[in-house]
This record gives C-alpha cells, sequence and structure tokens, in this order.
C-alpha cells in the first residue's frame, strides 16, 4: 500500500514539515532566502536558481533532511513529478526581457530555467536522484491527477519512493506542497482524499 | 503494451505523415538560413510557413482566426491522424495529452492586451485543442524538456493500462519562435549551417517546427492487432548531473535503455532512432548509453538533419517516421552525416538501408539531465 511518509510546505505565510523532524523548525512569514539560511544550507547554485527551482530545492529539503543514506550513493528508485499551473511563465517574463530590442542580450542563464523540469532536475542532482522525472502542467491543483500520476509510476515497478510536488509561482505568489511517497505502508494512507485534506489545512494555517 | 491506430505529422516537408516520411526517406531537409526581426543573427532552421499552414487549415478544418500558428499545426495533425482510424475523439474514453515545451511563448512579443493572458498557459491551448474536438476530458499536459514527446507516449500508456481511457490522442507541438532561437543562441547551440548528426564535423543543431500525433488505443490482444503497431515500454530517467549538460557516463540515458531492453530481444532490433541533436556533447553521450546497453552494433540514425530539432514534437515526430521505417524494413539514413567521428563509433549511415527486425528503439534527452527511451514492435 502506498503511503505519504513525509510532507512540506512552503507559501509566503509559512513554512513547515510534518511529521515534525528535529532539526527543522516551522517558519511563519517566509522569504526563500531567509528560509535557505535559516535551514542552514551551504548550496551556492541556489543563488543562481529562478524562483520556481529555489522553491523546489527548499521543499525537497524540508522533505527529506535528516533521512539517513550512504553520502556519495545515488538512488534509482525514487522518482520525482512535479505539477503546477504556470510552468515556468515568471522564468519565461524575466528571459523575455533580455530579448528586447532596445536592449537585446539575451541571458543564457536565465533562458535556461525557461521549462518547467528543470527543477526536477535540479532536486534530482541535489539528492542524486536517478528515477524518472517528470513535470506536468495543470489548470489547478488536482489531487486525483496527482495520485494517479505517482500510483503508475509505482506500478512499472522501477520505483520504491516518488516525490510528488505541487510547485506555483507567479509574480510574489508562491507555494510548494511536497510529499515523499512509500511503498512500505507506513505513514498517512496515499490518497486523493488525504492528499486534498492535507493542502486545505496547510493553506489554511 | 499499447496499439497504434493513426498518426499525422505537420512540418516544413510536408502537413501529412506520407509526406514527411518521403521526404525524410529521400534525404531532404526542410533546414534553411532565416532572419527575424529583433534577432542579431541570422539562423539555420526548419520553419513551418505558416501562410501555407492557414490555407491547409481553412480546406481542412474551418477559419484559422484567433488560432496561433501552433494551435492550427495541432488541431490539423490531430484531424489528420483521426482520419479513418474509427476512433470518435469526442468521447469520454478518450484522452488527450499534449506535449510541448513553449506552447504560445511567442506571443510574450505581441502588445499587452492584443490576445487572451490565458493563451501563454499551457494548459489553457491543450484544453482548446480538446474542446475544438469536443472532447469532454482534462487534456493532460507534459512539459519535461525535449523529452516531453516520449512522456507523453508513456502517459498515454499508463493511462489505458491502468483501464482509465480506451483511446488517447498523443500531440506534440512546438514553434521555433524569436524567444527560443535567441535562447539556443546565447547558449551557442546552434549550428552555422545544416546540423550533421554524429558526423566528425558537427557543431550544434539545427530548431525545427512541428506538430506530430499518434492515437493509440488499448491493446486487444486479438486477432485485431496481428497488423499493428505496439508501444511496448517506455522508460524516463535522470542524469543527477547537470541542468544544461548531458551526463559524461550517460547515466540516465543508460538507465533508461536498461529498462525497457528487458521487453525485447536484442538481436531482433531493426535499429535505434537516436536523439542525435548533433550538438558536440549529446552524440557522444547517447554512443556511450548504447555502448553500455550492448547497442552499439545495431543501426542507429537522426531525423534532426531533415526537421531541425522540433523540441517538444520529436519524440511524436521521429517515432511516428521511424514507425513507417520499421513497417517498410529499412533504418533511414542520417541527413547531414558524412564522416564518422572515432568518439561516436555507431552504425550511422548517410543512406537508407535494409533493417530486418521486429523493434525500434527510440531515445530522446533534455534539458534538466532528463533522458527517455521508447521500444516499438510491429507483428
Amino acid at each position: 500500500m502506498l503511503s505519504i511518509k513525509q510532507y512540506s510546505y512552503i507559501s509566503p505565510k509559512h513554512a513547515c514539515s510534518l511529521p515534525p523532524k528535529a532539526k527543522i523548525a516551522c517558519a511563519e512569514g517566509v522569504d526563500l532566502l531567509n528560509l535557505y539560511r535559516s535551514l542552514g544550507l551551504d548550496y551556492p547554485k541556489f543563488f543562481k536558481m529562478d524562483v520556481l527551482s529555489k522553491l523546489g530545492i527548499l521543499a525537497a529539503e524540508l522533505l527529506l533532511a535528516g533521512e539517513e543514506r550512504g553520502e556519495a550513493e545515488a538512488m534509482e528508485d525514487r522518482s520525482i513529478a512535479c505539477f503546477n499551473r504556470s510552468a515556468s511563465l515568471d522564468a519565461d517574463i524575466a528571459y523575455a526581457k533580455t530579448i528586447q530590442p532596445q536592449d537585446f542580450y539575451p541571458s543564457p542563464s536565465l533562458f535556461v530555467y525557461t521549462l518547467p523540469s528543470i527543477v526536477t532536475g535540479e532536486i534530482a542532482i541535489r539528492h542524486r536522484l536517478r528515477g524518472e522525472t517528470s513535470f506536468y502542467v495543470t489548470r489547478e491543483w488536482d489531487a486525483e491527477f496527482v495520485v494517479e500520476t505517482v500510483r503508475q509510476i509505482f506500478a512499472v515497478g522501477a520505483s520504491r519512493s516518488v516525490v510528488a510536488a505541487w510547485l506555483e509561482c507567479e509574480e510574489d505568489r508562491f507555494e510548494a506542497f511536497m510529499m515523499l511517497v512509500g511503498d512500505d505502508g507506513d505513514g498517512l494512507k496515499f490518497s486523493t482524499d488525504i492528499a486534498n485534506s492535507l493542502i486545505t489545512d496547510l493553506r489554511l494555517h | 503494451m499499447i496499439s497504434w491506430m493513426g498518426d499525422s505529422i505537420v512540418s516544413p516537408l510536408g502537413f501529412t505523415s506520407e509526406e514527411n516520411y518521403q521526404a525524410a526517406k529521400g534525404q531532404r531537409s526542410a533546414v534553411a538560413l532565416h532572419s527575424c526581426e529583433g534577432l542579431a543573427e541570422p539562423y539555420h532552421a526548419a520553419i513551418i510557413d505558416k501562410d501555407a499552414l492557414a490555407r491547409a487549415f481553412e480546406g481542412r478544418c474551418e477559419s484559422p482566426k484567433g488560432l496561433t500558428p501552433l494551435e492550427q499545426a495541432a488541431i490539423l495533425s490531430i484531424k489528420l491522424a483521426a482520419e479513418g482510424s474509427g476512433i470518435c475523439l469526442d468521447s469520454s474514453k478518450t484522452l488527450f495529452v499534449f506535449s510541448s515545451t513553449k506552447g504560445n511563448i511567442e506571443l510574450l512579443d505581441a502588445p499587452a492586451g492584443s490576445y487572451e493572458r490565458e493563451k501563454l498557459y499551457l494548459w489553457h491551448t491543450a484544453a482548446l485543442i480538446a474542446r475544438w474536438f469536443g472532447n469532454p476530458n482534462e487534456p493532460i499536459v507534459v512539459s519535461n524538456a525535449c523529452v516531453s514527446g516520449a512522456c507523453a507516449q508513456i502517459v498515454a500508456m499508463r493511462m489505458i493500462e491502468a483501464g482509465r481511457y480506451e483511446t488517447a490522442v498523443v500531440t506534440g507541438a512546438d514553434m521555433a519562435s524569436r524567444f527560443v532561437v535567441s535562447g539556443f543562441q546565447s547558449l551557442k547551440a546552434l549550428a552555422a549551417g545544416q546540423c550533421r548528426p554524429f558526423d566528425v564535423n558537427r557543431s550544434g543543431l539545427n530548431l525545427g517546427e512541428a506538430a506530430a500525433t499518434i492515437i493509440y488505443r488499448k491493446h486487444n490482444g486479438s486477432t485485431e492487432s496481428s497488423s499493428q503497431i505496439s508501444l511496448l515500454a517506455g522508460s524516463i530517467r535522470n542524469d543527477a548531473n547537470h541542468i544544461s549538460g548531458p551526463s559524461r557516463t550517460a547515466e540516465g540515458a543508460f538507465l533508461a535503455l536498461n529498462d525497457i531492453l528487458v521487453h525485447a530481444a536484442k538481436e531482433d532490433i531493426a535499429f535505434v532512432c537516436a536523439h542525435g541533436t548533433a550538438t558536440p556533447y549529446n552524440d557522444r553521450m547517447e554512443t556511450i548509453a548504447l555502448r553500455r546497453a550492448g547497442l552499439d552494433g545495431i543501426p542507429t540514425n537522426s531525423l534532426k538533419g531533415c526537421f531541425g530539432h522540433t523540441l517538444g514534437a520529436a519524440g511524436t515526430l521521429e517515432s511516428i517516421i521511424s514507425v513507417w521505417a520499421l513497417r517498410e524494413g529499412i533504418a533511414l539514413g542520417t541527413c547531414g552525416f558524412e564522416v564518422e567521428d572515432p568518439d561516436c563509433a555507431l552504425p550511422v549511415s548517410a543512406n537508407n538501408i535494409a533493417a530486418n527486425g521486429s523493434y525500434f528503439l527510440k531515445m530522446l534527452s533534455g534539458f534538466g539531465g532528463s533522458n527517455a527511451a521508447l521500444l516499438f514492435s510491429k507483428p
């Protein structure tokens, strides 16, 4: 049976990881840079990232920090499935400003973030995950689609765990809801109803 | 396993699969020199004639008014793919899957207020296309960089195998907008002329425009399937190495190949259709992956010299062309290839060759470190 072993949430209002972890305190009034500092991260690549990738990296840090894993070993049986509404539109608009005729200097470092799936790659690199990585764009948060997609990844048989996340940012709004789903039945039941009730509670906070 | 029911391609080489296949078989290239207002330098790319597209759309569908070229190309390809397939596009048992990297991104160049802002969202584009055919379901949008078109087929297979739908319409579409061209120019990834996949003198890629649709149906396992092509397996794997460069050891591509090889006998693989973008790194990485998987003796080709790199359409377009070649028992030559690169020691040929075997493999790789492999078979 599939279960939610851990989940994390980040919005401008608050950030948390549940069930509570010793080293990670919940934060109120979130600014992504402050959250990076308060997590004690030392990952200089973070500063080059667009907001979507920053959001994904921080949510994954909240979710996975403290896991007992061999340092050097990559995991081939953990996959990543991310979902949002705006794809990389924020990064697209930022890049498009560098190709205005009056001020033409296209920025390769901004261009590489004009694909939403880059965040799945950033998380895979940071946590050395060589499973499947995919990005889906939906009109809004769609728990049924998220749950079905993750179930089907498990059904292939190559994954023992999946990092599944709603990662949305547009202008000054951002929201990350990330779940670590496992196949050993330990944790909350992984279902549409539970995923919906978790995100509803986190949004109301 | 799912069954192939129909296909169609809209590209600069033609507006049907037949035209596109014959062009690829004849090693014709759509790559030409273009310039664009607001771009510092001209570039070589495979660009669709938008007036011809609008005329074809009007002839087969209706007035293209209000539809972007991307939407017209996608709708036209679905319309032609479905013709004669007996598939009900408006059925609740039919799923639409849309694969694109940048959708209608060219609208960012248009004056604000001259278009609905929602047209910038991929889910909106996908919903508009599905609605055009009266389909009642929410379409699935996969945006997984250049492997999107493989992921979209894998998602269709999983949804059908899970019993959620009976039929899936899988469409990949992307345009070589100023946005995308300037970005690849800034990365210094574009070839100075026509691209030369696997050639020792390759220097970069060409961008291309296309929409390509495949229609799949649940596999019945009975007589009706005896003449049909099947998608047997697919895998997606991350390198976990770098966001804009492939792994030196081809980790993700190798794992993806390994995953699907359990479903086929190596000696029965007719050919491999590689991603073959013609960038120095990509083609070498794929060579390493094929060598590690023990597949470096199998005829390998790239279709990028004909169509350019069509981004989110590459997975569906190149699968279609390869399926047509598999049916005829040939491995297509690689347009643009002349001299073998010792670092890419694969059986790549400039010309078409006879290729016996029931299977072919399709490989794709993209930014974000993602790699995909698909396995197709004929009876």
